[in-house]
């Protein structure tokens, strides 16, 4: 299964919430009208300019372990490296909201816009998340229809760049998924083109194999322990625990 | 109240239509361009920095001073005597060669206007060379580097160890930041400071140049 998803721009509209931790507002956060009214304006340009598209192609185990090695620059131990072994299902993916978006971002701060062009900068970046968990949804229906597994199957994405994961990875991410066709291409450096992107590996599995401490070597550098919240999500909804125990308290 | 707060006001307010008038009434009392910047626009933008720093304001609304301060700023620019507005001292900025990822280089640099200093803006993907180059063709007394990802960080040093070999190292600063680089990747490589945010970036480049 290799796949071209056209996403709908009404099915990831950004969240207010997510939008402005971007902007540096801790969620429950008291904020001006001035803030809402240029959140309002960012989503409405979002509607207007984004230009959501996907791509995501099933990977078996072997052929991911080649692309996951990938210039030979990961950390010794990742928790990738041990969940996707224990996977059954694996799929590469790569997701942009588009060139366009951030073209307008570019604009309004050249016309001196820089709230709303800042803004827009974080809710195209909300845009991409959304993108990129539609994404996991579309593989995890198409894993029910074309193999009946059963809806407890847990899905989650991760991205080179993340947990040990080195971002120099992508390289072969592209040579295998070649999301060049969605318009997405990759610099020397990794960076990919258009900016508001993102790429990764789906892993489909039981709840049970995505559960890990959060003590490897890449944690310790790590900033936003976003994977805690992940994994008590799944825990909270599955009842999972894994071989690392529970994970700690959510930040 | 006395002109030159209520220019302040504005800007804590980010009132870029109103800004322009309020500039205009300071010039016809025959304000000099020079104290409408420090005691209005400038001292406006000092209380904004103060105000975001203790969480009271947030990023939206210090750019939407920032606007204000840009605008009046346009305003005053043509009526300063030469060399009068780089006072404060000239600043080379952009994000690093590889990288395209320039929002984060854009807020410093406004962030930099708007305390005073001249900000030149190379854009992004700057090769280590054009770095160099353009302080010392425009006698800047920092250079800002920006970063997204690890890759492309190691540009940096390169910038760093370009200006040692001209003997330049001491005479103009370097700067890093962005998302993937840290106070211990600046003393790794030798840079002079750090700014983990925009207001930050203000306050290093504040004490680097206080002490050149
Ligand atoms: C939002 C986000 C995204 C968004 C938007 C990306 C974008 N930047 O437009 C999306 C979801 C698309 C995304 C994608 C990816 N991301 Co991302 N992303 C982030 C996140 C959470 C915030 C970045 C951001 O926009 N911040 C807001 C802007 C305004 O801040 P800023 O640019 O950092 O600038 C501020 C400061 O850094 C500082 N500063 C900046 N420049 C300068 C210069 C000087 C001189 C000074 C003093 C200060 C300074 O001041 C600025 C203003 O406050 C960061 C993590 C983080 N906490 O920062 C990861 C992060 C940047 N992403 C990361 C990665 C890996 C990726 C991907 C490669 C993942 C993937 N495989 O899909 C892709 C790459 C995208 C691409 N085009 O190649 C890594 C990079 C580290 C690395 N390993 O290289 C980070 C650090 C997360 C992590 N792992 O810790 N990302």
């Amino acid at each position: 299964m290799r796949e071209l998803i056209e996403i709908r721009k009404d099915e990831i509209i950004p969240d207010q919430t997510n939008a402005l931790a971007l902007q540096g507002i801790c969620p429950g956060t008291r904020v001006s009208a001035n803030i809402l009214k240029l959140f309002d304006r960012g989503l409405e340009i979002f509607a207007k300019e984004a230009r959501p598209v996907g791509m995501v192609a099933a990977i078996s185990g072997n052929d991911f372990d080649f692309v996951y090695a990938g210039e030979g620059r990961n950390d010794t131990n990742t928790p990738v490296a041990e969940i996707f072994r224990k996977a059954d299902h694996l799929a590469l993916f790569a997701v942009t909201v588009g060139q366009t978006l951030h073209d307008k971002i570019n604009e309004l701060f050249v016309a001196k816009d820089f709230a709303l062009g800042s803004m827009l900068d974080s809710v195209a970046s909300v845009g991409v998340e959304k993108a990129a968990d539609l994404l996991e949804i579309f593989f995890r229906d198409g894993l029910q229809r074309e193999f009946g597994v059963d809806g407890n199957i847990a899905v989650m994405r991760y991205s080179p760049g993340y947990c040990g994961w080195h971002v120099s990875g992508q390289r072969k991410l592209f040579d295998y998924l070649k999301p060049e066709e969605v318009g997405i291409t990759l610099r020397p450096s990794y960076l990919m083109e258009p900016l508001k992107s993102a790429s990764g590996v789906i892993i489909a599995g039981s709840p049970e194999i995505h559960v890990f401490a959060d003590t490897y070597a890449c944690c310790s550098q790590c900033e936003s322990h976003s994977c805690r919240q992940r994994i008590s999500r799944l825990v909270n909804s599955t009842g999972a625990s894994g071989s690392g125990g529970q994970p700690a308290a959510m930040e | 109240m006395d002109l030159l707060k209520q220019i302040a006001m504005a800007l804590q307010c980010g009132d870029s239509d109103g800004i322009g008038e309020l500039l205009q009434q300071a010039l016809d009392n025959k304000l000099a361009p020079k104290e409408i910047l420090d005691r209005g626009l400038i001292a406006g933008m000092n209380v904004v920095g103060d105000r975001y720093k203790k969480h009271e304001i947030f990023l939206p609304e210090v750019l939407l001073a920032a606007k204000a301060m840009h605008m009046g700023m346009e305003k005053l620019k043509p009526l300063f005597l030469k060399d009068e507005v780089v006072a404060r001292g000239r600043i080379v900025i952009g994000t690093v060669q590889g990288d395209i990822h320039d929002i984060g280089k854009n807020l410093v640099a406004i962030m930099l206007s708007g305390a005073g200093f001249e900000v030149i803006d190379l854009g992004k993907d700057v090769p280590p060379k054009k770095f160099i180059e353009t302080a010392i063709e425009h006698n800047a007394k920092v250079i800002g580097m920006s970063a997204l990802l690890t890759t492309t960080m190691p540009i940096m040093k390169k910038v760093v160890e370009g200006l040692k070999e001209k003997g330049l190292d001491g005479k103009i600063r370097t700067v890093i930041g962005g998302a993937p680089v840290s106070n211990e990747f600046a003393a790794q490589i030798g840079a002079d400071g750090y700014g983990y945010d925009s207001v930050q970036a203000v306050d290093c480049i504040r004490k680097l140049i206080s002490l050149s």
